[in-house]
């Protein structure tokens, strides 16, 4: 059925108008270095010509060896899959991961001893937490899912990645993405939206590349040799398109100059806060969720080597979650000039959100049936089944927040940092370990991991240490919550804001010893991983191999005998 | 067009709009015919070298 016989080549005017489209980038970047008056501005117009200028060079020599033809390998379906790009990925998110830990741990010290932030502007905590979220959120979260979603897509579809330069180019402009917004939070650019802090031309930078993403998942999908479009590219799919109407939409701005960085929104007040919530909002839904559920659907199931528990409840998990989570967004904004009604809309889908949440979460768990005795022998399964469970704790516990009075008490509260966290280190840093565990054996086609003991190290480790992180933001979050609101027989603030500061001193260095510990963990991993690259766990087969449980099984009958 | 004529158009039309697709979404997804396509989807993860 493929048509594909040889390994694939590149088409010449692909290079040729690529080529051309970076010559234009170099070009304006020329102008900007030349005509800007803010030097951080300028530092990124040399990053950005330095970056095109490699472009280049790279589409130039790209297939230039064996008459254009690509390396690549013929998978036993007879697909050659486009796994080089993966690869990258898969790096790409392990680096840029334990950069974003280690960011956030700082930070985390910073809030307990402040003089850690050496009184320098670029390592302040209004700079460095940016730094902190964007390379946790877009930078490990984004390359995971860049990863993975090219990975599932060809598998799931039994075809090749659509175009041989544009998935590179997506990979590769995201890194420039990503660079140009971690140095402009450090150097001072941002246009002050939570999770959007990127100004108007890198915004317009990461357009340009999403589109790409885009076209590119969705042409693979066309050549698809299965009719139906397995779940998981539905999740890819909804994260890819809502993203990109999200970004759009967010990000309208206008440029005060085309040299320099500052812009004005085009929304004011109140619809200015709507939309950055209607996007910030989806970012956790469709960002943080719906793409990360795409993973839990494919390597679940995978890694146990059991069907999904249900597809019919995974599709009715997707549609719900769908339409339910694009209006969730106004919770953000509780008791603020918000109409009463927007406010109590936002609450009102997001508890009805929990029940998709859940049914998702139990979709996943349930996968396990008839394979549970794996968690005794499969770290990495252990480390997905322990992100479900984190999912549905979070997913239940952010609808109890959306509720305003519980929300009168929570927000601006530690409570939320602890309840982020849960979501974020729990469900989506655990969902994405364990995609990473099982991606870096078969991309470079090992028989296993280096050492599934470091992998359980890594999982005891990074979960006492996110223990010690929600509940230490739970007591701060609601002790100062309630400090925030005692009044004294008088009808004055019994506290004032300094001394609920005060108070948080001793939960604020458990945090940031859990996060420390998450950090070693992260870290473990990527020993882990590169040990696995450099060839050295074939030595030690997978345990949820089936001729391991058939070996084992062999084994108990013998001890008697012994 | 004003607030108030998008705002009608929303609360009438564009809730219907949603409320259908999503009805027609649940309905295939519980259709018995589609039985087969579902339990070889469920199944591909572990079939996709």
């Amino acid at each position: 059925m493929t048509n594909l016989s040889a390994p694939p080549t590149v088409n010449s005017l692909a290079k040729g108008l690529t080529s051309l489209s970076l010559g234009i980038g170099v070009l304006m970047a020329v102008f900007i270095v030349a005509k800007t008056s803010s030097a951080p501005m300028a530092f990124h117009g040399y990053i950005m010509m330095l970056a095109f200028a490699l472009g280049i060079f790279a589409v130039i020599k790209f297939g230039s060896r064996d008459n254009g033809r690509i390396a690549a390998e013929k998978s036993p379906a007879g697909v050659f899959y486009n796994d080089g790009v993966i690869k990258a990925g898969a790096i790409a998110a392990v680096f840029w991961g334990v950069i974003g830990f280690l960011v956030g741990d700082i930070i985390a010290w910073q809030l307990a001893f402040p003089a850690l932030n050496f009184d320098l502007e670029w390592t302040n905590f209004g700079r460095l937490r940016p730094l902190h979220t964007s390379a946790v959120v877009f930078a490990f979260g984004g390359n995971v899912l860049i990863a993975t979603s090219f990975y599932v897509v060809q598998r799931t579809s039994k075809a090749r990645l659509a175009g041989e330069i544009a998935p590179w180019f997506v990979f590769w402009g995201y890194q420039l993405f990503i660079v140009l917004a971690a140095t402009g939070y450090v150097l001072g650019i941002t246009q002050g939206k939570e999770y959007a802090e990127p100004e108007w031309y890198v915004d317009i930078w990461l357009t340009i590349v999403w589109v790409a993403y885009l076209l590119v998942f969705l042409i693979t999908l066309r050549r698809r040799q299965e009719p139906h479009i397995f779940v998981a590219n539905w999740f890819y799919l909804a994260f890819i398109a809502t993203v990109a109407v999200l970004h759009l939409v967010n990000n309208m701005s206008m440029p005060i100059s085309f040299v320099e960085p500052k812009s004005y929104s085009l929304f004011a007040g109140v619809q200015g806060a709507l939309t950055q919530w209607w996007y910030g909002h989806n970012a956790v839904g469709f960002f943080l969720t719906a793409g990360f559920l795409g993973i839990m659907y494919y390597f679940v199931p995978k890694r146990a080597e059991r069907p999904i528990y249900s597809y019919r409840l995974s599709i009715i998990h997707f549609w719900s979650l769908i339409f339910l989570y694009i209006w969730a967004g106004p919770h953000h904004l509780h008791y603020t000039a918000l109409p009463d009604w927007a406010q109590t809309l936002g609450m009102t889908f997001s508890i009805i959100l929990w029940m998709p949440s859940w049914g998702g979460m139990i979709n996943g768990l349930m996968t396990l049936s008839g394979a549970w005795d794996k968690l005794r022998t499969d770290p990495v399964l252990k480390m997905m089944v322990v992100s479900l469970a984190f999912y549905g704790m979070s997913t239940f516990e952010g609808p109890l927040m959306s509720i305003k009075a519980v929300n009168g008490l929570s927000h601006y509260t530690d409570w939320t940092v602890g309840h982020v966290h849960s979501g974020a280190l729990g469900w989506v840093a655990y969902i994405s370990f364990g995609a990473l565990y099982c991606l870096f054996p078969w991309l470079w086609k090992r028989k296993g991991l280096y050492s599934l003991k470091l992998v359980n190290m890594h999982f005891w480790i990074s979960t006492i240490g996110i223990v010690l992180y929600i509940c230490s933001m739970w007591v701060s979050g609601i002790m100062e919550g309630l400090m925030w609101r005692s009044y004294d027989a008088l009808g004055f603030l019994e506290y004032s804001f300094v001394e609920t500061v005060a108070a948080k001193f001793i939960p604020n260095i458990i945090r940031a010893v859990g996060g420390l510990m998450f950090v070693i963990g992260s870290l473990i991993m990527a020993y882990n991983l590169w040990r696995t690259v450099r060839g050295e766990g074939d030595a030690v087969p997978e345990t949820s191999e089936a001729e391991t449980s058939e070996t084992s099984e062999a084994d108990v009958k013998t001890v008697p005998a012994e | 067009m004003t607030h108030l004529e998008v705002a009608n158009f929303a609360e009438t039309w564009g809730l219907l709009f949603l409320f259908g697709m999503f009805v027609t979404a649940i309905i295939y997804a519980l259709w018995p015919a589609n039985n087969e396509t579902f339990s070889e989807a469920a199944n591909r993860p572990l079939d996709d070298e």
